[in-house]
């Protein structure tokens, strides 16, 4: 059955395409304002952002399922629970404290961080550990922009992201579906990889809420859960870090996580994955379809047991 | 109360379900992953008939209301209806028809061997879902055949709780709920049990005791 109904929206109210463009010099103005001190700054949009080389040319994924669509299990278990619960999420004031192994160690606050670097838009692909994907524009700088500023000492081989814990906007927390503060990590050398960013947007915006406001980390060519929402902490260090799955599930996930067809997750098949929003499934790509990118950071290693 | 009467309407309701998921599928009203959502769905309504058919018995028992019983085969017929539902998703949306990978998905997948094995021991039991089955097998060989629904709850609640990721919350409340309705049949039979020890069985002796005594 074909249930037809009218158009949403009249012609008449479609912006024309001059008009529509101007608006985005509008936008640059009246951020400039806002930096100016004239218009309150949570007004401002973020974007467009710099275009990067680095973005993927394919469909970005509709806004409302990348925003509709999310594990934040700190914000319940169900994929539309962040969408319905994340507004509580407190994202102001906000700072990040960066420690461990670095010459100087700094706490910024979120204000300082938007403007350490240029923003720029980075249209990746988001492979999930369970077998769906998006893609999505983000809107960041790359993790190691975040890291020059601490001098991370020759002694530091690891970087741990810990997240945000916020008991009293945050439902999931109360369980002990994980072990919270959700902890994820990375080798130096990935983290310094140009793909890895800082996303503090999407889609030419401020990020929402469920997916990691005010910043949170994106790793292109690994599973979604290793891309940590709303951070609090970055933590250098020698060794590396336990991770919340691999201590929820030791022989499920492992510290690397690397998109991988050819490693399955023990429960389920990796070898292809559905796109939302398209009805076959696509095969999975080796490092998410970044190989020739990244996978000079993992010769000589068995992906089977580093997985 | 007449079974008729009731019947049709329950049939209806009974479809309720697969119409809700198809009129979302049509709408675009069940998220970013409308696949998943109907895979997921139609394998919880198989489970949640499975927990309706199980708890006719007990229902008709406490309340005294005999007619529930002329319901069940009913009830257990939709439990096939929406496992074969969940099972089509499955072979279709998720692998295709690809005969090779879905053999190898059954033996390499814990979750997906259970799944099937459940699947594989309803299809006997909708089979003999007729009068004509159980005068072929005879009551008592019809009733054991059927008590594998016992077995399916518990493989049925195993599917589920090894697909999930963390939350076990979900399914640890289906857990709980088979094993209630498992637990009564349990506690019935050791009262059965209990009353065949006690001799409530025994054919009453005929006419009248006499007590003899016994003189010194």
């Amino acid at each position: 059955m074909l249930i037809r109904h009218p158009d949403d929206i009249a012609p008449s109210d479609i912006t024309p395409r001059a008009l529509f463009d101007r608006r985005r010099e509008f936008l640059r103005l009246s951020a400039g304002a806002a930096l100016a001190g004239v218009l309150p700054a949570a007004e401002a949009k973020l974007g467009p952002g710099r275009a990067s080389v680095l973005s993927s040319t394919e469909a970005p994924t509709p806004l409302k399922h990348v925003t509709g669509y999310n594990n934040y299990y700190e914000f319940g278990t169900d994929k539309e629970d962040p969408a319905r619960t994340a507004h509580a999420l407190r994202v102001r004031p906000w700072t990040v404290s960066i420690e461990g192994l670095v010459k100087q160690p700094k706490t910024l606050g979120i204000e300082d961080i938007l403007k350490l670097a240029p923003l720029e838009e980075r249209i990746y692909r988001l492979r999930c550990v369970e077998g769906w994907s998006m893609v999505i524009p983000w809107l960041g700088f790359p993790v190691s922009s975040l890291l020059k500023q601490v001098e991370p000492l020759g002694s530091a081989k690891y970087v741990e992201f810990i997240t945000a814990v916020q008991p009293e906007t945050m439902p999931g927390v109360r369980s002990r579906v994980l072990d919270w503060p959700y902890v994820e990590g990375l080798r130096l050398d990935e983290a310094m990889h140009p793909l890895a960013i800082i996303a503090v947007g999407l889609y030419g915006d401020v990020l929402p809420n469920q997916n990691g406001a005010p910043l949170r980390l994106v790793v292109p060519w690994k599973y979604g859960f290793k891309s940590g929402k709303s951070i609090v902490r970055i933590r250098l260090t020698d060794s590396e870090p336990r991770t919340s799955w691999m201590k929820s599930a030791p022989h499920e996930y492992g510290f690397y996580s690397n998109v991988n067809p050819e490693v399955d997750h023990p429960r389920w098949s990796q070898a292809s994955e559905r796109r939302i929003g398209e009805f076959s499934k696509r095969k999975t790509l080796m490092f998410n379809g970044y190989a020739e990118q990244v996978s000079q950071l993992y010769t000589g290693m068995d992906l089977r047991k580093q997985f | 109360m007449n079974p008729s009467f009731i019947k049709p309407p329950l049939f209806i309701v009974c479809l309720a379900p697969l119409a809700w998921y198809a009129w979302g599928v049509q709408a675009d009203t069940l998220g970013a992953n409308p696949i998943e959502a109907v895979t997921r769905g139609l394998g919880t309504w198989a489970l949640n008939f499975l927990l309706i058919t199980l708890t006719v018995t007990p229902l008709r028992k406490y309340s005294g209301w005999a007619w529930l019983g002329r319901l069940r085969r009913m009830l257990g017929l939709f439990v096939f209806f929406y496992a074969t539902l969940h099972l089509t998703t499955y072979l279709w949306f998720d692998q295709f028809f690809d005969w090779p990978a879905i053999a190898k998905d059954i033996l390499k997948r814990p979750f997906i061997t259970v799944g099937m094995i459940t699947f594989a021991l309803l299809v006997p039991l909708a089979a003999t879902s007729n009068a004509f089955a159980i005068r072929k097998l005879g009551g008592r060989r019809w009733q054991e055949l059927h008590r594998s629904v016992y077995l399916i709850g518990l493989l049925a609640v195993l599917h589920y709780s090894w697909m999930v990721k963390a939350d076990l919350s979900k399914p640890l409340v289906y857990a709980l709920m088979v094993g209630v309705l498992l637990g009564l049949r349990v506690w019935w039979r050791l009262q059965e049990r209990n009353r065949q020890l006690a001799g409530a069985y025994l054919p009453k002796p005929r006419g009248r005791i006499i007590s003899i005594a016994v003189k010194k």
